[in-house]
């Protein structure tokens, strides 16, 4: 029960400061997000400017992380990395939340045969093996960043549907919900005014659980040829082209690897970091 | 990952879908409740294969035209479609695409020009062998980490656990499998390379089982055992530490969960000591979710044994299913995807039919 006491001893902003994985996690991910907003200015030559003379270079004063196959400058490279990763995230997140979000209120609202053929749904994308049909869906529909993004996209909402749900059901018996319906609130208010703001805090909490294997998925897309078409700077595609010379020149797939890594690391730290923080027993 | 989450707290609860029914006549309502697991294993496996067929119908890659080639005359390419069905409309193509999956047809690949169903099943041992292998040392270290987690909270070894499950979730497989490889096999030479046995055995060990160990041992070849057990280590660490993360960490909250039982309290009050308490009276009553929690990180990794054995260039349904990707092998991807498909479903139904069981034995 100490996390009650720290609760009212200290003012929420040095509550965060004493998590400081949650500290660490919030810096890399906004790091990265400035990496990416601001990669032109950062990095130091363009990312596709090929010079075969100076191939496979080892890292050196000028190219700091080396150069890859084609002479293109790696840390260039990594650095307009962070793009289509966080753009495939956020295409992921735009698609998933909402569905799930969506289908859960409806199907906790009305409940009845609206809610067991939805939640059966549910079980049915939940049992998917779903990395497996994103890798499928991608390769008969075509590489890119949109159709990764909407492969696990429909994979991932059961879990934010099963979650509204539960707490739209919880609350179509509150008095709170009897009352507006009373006043002659009509059901699409109600549930975009009333319900949907209830159901909100939790789905974002989920999301930040879920980036981190959305941003490891996406890489296994990339890795596997199914994310963003070459030349494109991405990080999972870059560790495959790595491949080819990893016991030579291993560098090449090492850096964009581990770029990968601590994003991912990053989103773990702010998510288990807000996990503590709104359920202490988890501390 | 983090995908396994959601998974987990459907774990933590599986009493729900027991709850509803009656006391007493107790062993009258297996029947229903194996009934029941088997409608909504069927449902999900044929959700599977209708989410296959769109997938088909919606790419843009068109069989007919893959059957004849870019050159085949226009009465060719019309006579394809018909033998494929193309022609008809989309109920009928399904009813056929159903029929054919019912008799194992699952098309001949365009890359080995085999029927898709003997690839797989030249395949498929390897990886079950790579991921049965996995499961077992993830289950091992993973479920022991958490114990020993929970005997000391907040101590080294739990800092330990929480850590090894942390960059588990964060560290993506082909990068981990590259880098293994580049250091136990490049530069320190301690274990083989890429593959499944030496060159020296390749094309003396005969695949009868398609288990790559028991194969060698059946082949009577001096050192074809060791071979073969060599070249599973690092695909196995590296899939194995892929699951290891999850599994600590259940293992961990759900005996945590236990230890605040009222049970626990008089136990305690009665002397016993922690690790009695941890190990006699905790333990058993977490083997539901524990179950559970197994036999989805078994099922994510056969999944995740893609992405490992084309890092690895083993032999198994994953990188069957890569190559079919890089060659535009729309049978042989769809084939694997159902195949792999079909083992993880059947393994989540098995587990909450499996779950289900035991929580009635226990009178919960």
């Amino acid at each position: 029960m100490s996390a009650v006491s720290s609760l009212t001893q200290h003012s929420p902003v040095r509550r965060l400061l004493r998590k400081p994985a949650l500290v660490i996690g919030t810096a890399i991910v906004a790091i990265t997000v400035v990496v990416a907003l601001f990669a032109p200015v950062i990095a130091p030559f363009d990312p596709y400017a090929q010079d075969t003379a100076i191939r496979l270079m080892p890292p050196d004063a000028i190219h700091w992380l080396g150069t890859d196959a084609f002479g293109r400058d790696l840390l260039s490279r990594l650095l307009y990395g962070t793009r289509p990763t966080l753009l495939l995230v956020l295409l992921v997140i735009v698609f998933m939340a909402p569905a799930g979000v969506v289908i859960g209120i409806v199907a906790g609202y009305f409940g009845g045969i609206t809610e067991r053929v939805l939640m059966r749904v549910t079980d049915v994308v939940m049992s998917f093996p779903r990395l497996l049909l994103a890798f499928a869906f991608v390769s008969l529909l075509g590489a890119g960043i949109f159709n990764g993004g909407l492969a696990l996209a429909l994979t991932l909402w059961p879990a934010y549907a099963r979650q509204a749900r539960t707490e739209t059901a919880r609350m179509r018996a509150s008095d709170y919900l009897a009352a507006s319906e009373m006043l002659g609130i009509p059901g699409w208010r109600l549930l975009l005014f009333h319900v949907l703001p209830m159901v909100l805090p939790s789905a974002t909490v989920r999301v930040a659980l879920d980036l981190s294997g959305i941003i490891i998925a996406a890489a296994g897309l990339g890795f596997l040829g199914l994310g963003v078409k070459p030349p494109a700077a991405e990080w999972g595609s870059m560790v495959a082209e790595g491949t080819q010379v990893v016991f030579d020149q291993w560098w090449i797939a090492a850096a964009p690897g581990a770029a990968i890594f601590i994003l991912s690391l990053g989103f773990n730290l702010v998510a288990d970091g807000l996990r503590d923080l709104m359920d202490p027993r988890h501390g | 990952m983090s995908f396994d989450q959601s998974e987990a707290s459907r774990a933590a609860q599986p009493e729900i879908a027991t709850s509803r029914r009656p006391q007493g006549r107790r062993y009258l309502f297996v029947l229903p409740g194996l009934a029941s697991g088997i409608v909504s294993f069927a449902i999900t496996l044929l959700a599977l294969v209708l989410v296959t067929f769109a997938m088909t119908r919606l790419s843009p890659i068109d069989p007919a035209l893959q059957l004849v080639g870019d050159h085949a005359s226009q009465s060719s390419y019309q006579q394809a479609r018909v033998e494929l069905g193309l022609d008809q409309p989309l109920p009928v193509q399904l009813g056929i695409y159903l029929k054919r999956l019912l008799t194992g047809d699952l098309g001949v690949s365009l890359s080995t020009g085999q029927p898709v169903l003997s690839d797989i099943a030249r395949t498929f041992p390897a990886t079950v062998e790579l991921a049965t292998a996995a499961i077992v040392v993830a289950s091992l270290v993973g479920v022991g980490l958490g114990i020993l987690a929970v005997l000391k909270p907040g101590g080294a070894v739990d800092a330990i656990a929480r850590f090894v499950s942390l960059v588990g979730f964060s560290t993506p497989i082909f990068w981990l499998g590259l880098l293994a490889l580049l250091l136990f096999y490049a530069r320190l030479g301690w274990l083989p390379g890429p593959g499944r046995l030496d060159v020296a055995y390749a094309y003396t060990v005969e695949a009868v089982t398609g288990f790559g160990i028991i194969d060698a041992f059946l082949s009577g070849q001096d050192g074809a055992v060791a071979d073969a057990s060599a070249h599973l280590v690092l695909p196995v660490l590296v899939l194995a530490f892929y699951g290891l993360g999850g599994i600590a960490r259940l293992t961990r909250s759900a005996l945590l969960d236990e230890l605040g039982q009222d049970y626990v309290m008089v136990a305690r009050a009665k002397g016993a000591g922690r690790a009695r308490i941890v190990l006699v009276h905790a333990l058993p009553n977490i083997v539901g979710p524990l179950l559970t929690v197994l036999a989805l990180a078994y099922a994510h990794l056969l999944e995740g044994a893609v992405l490992t054995e084309t890092v690895f260039a083993w032999p198994g349904i994953g990188r069957y299913l890569t190559t079919g990707m890089f060659a535009g092998d729309a049978p042989a991807v769809l084939g694997a995807t159902i195949v792999v498909g079909t083992a993880f479903i059947f393994l989540n139904a098995m587990t909450d039919l499996a779950v289900g069981r035991l929580q009635k034995r226990r009178g919960r």
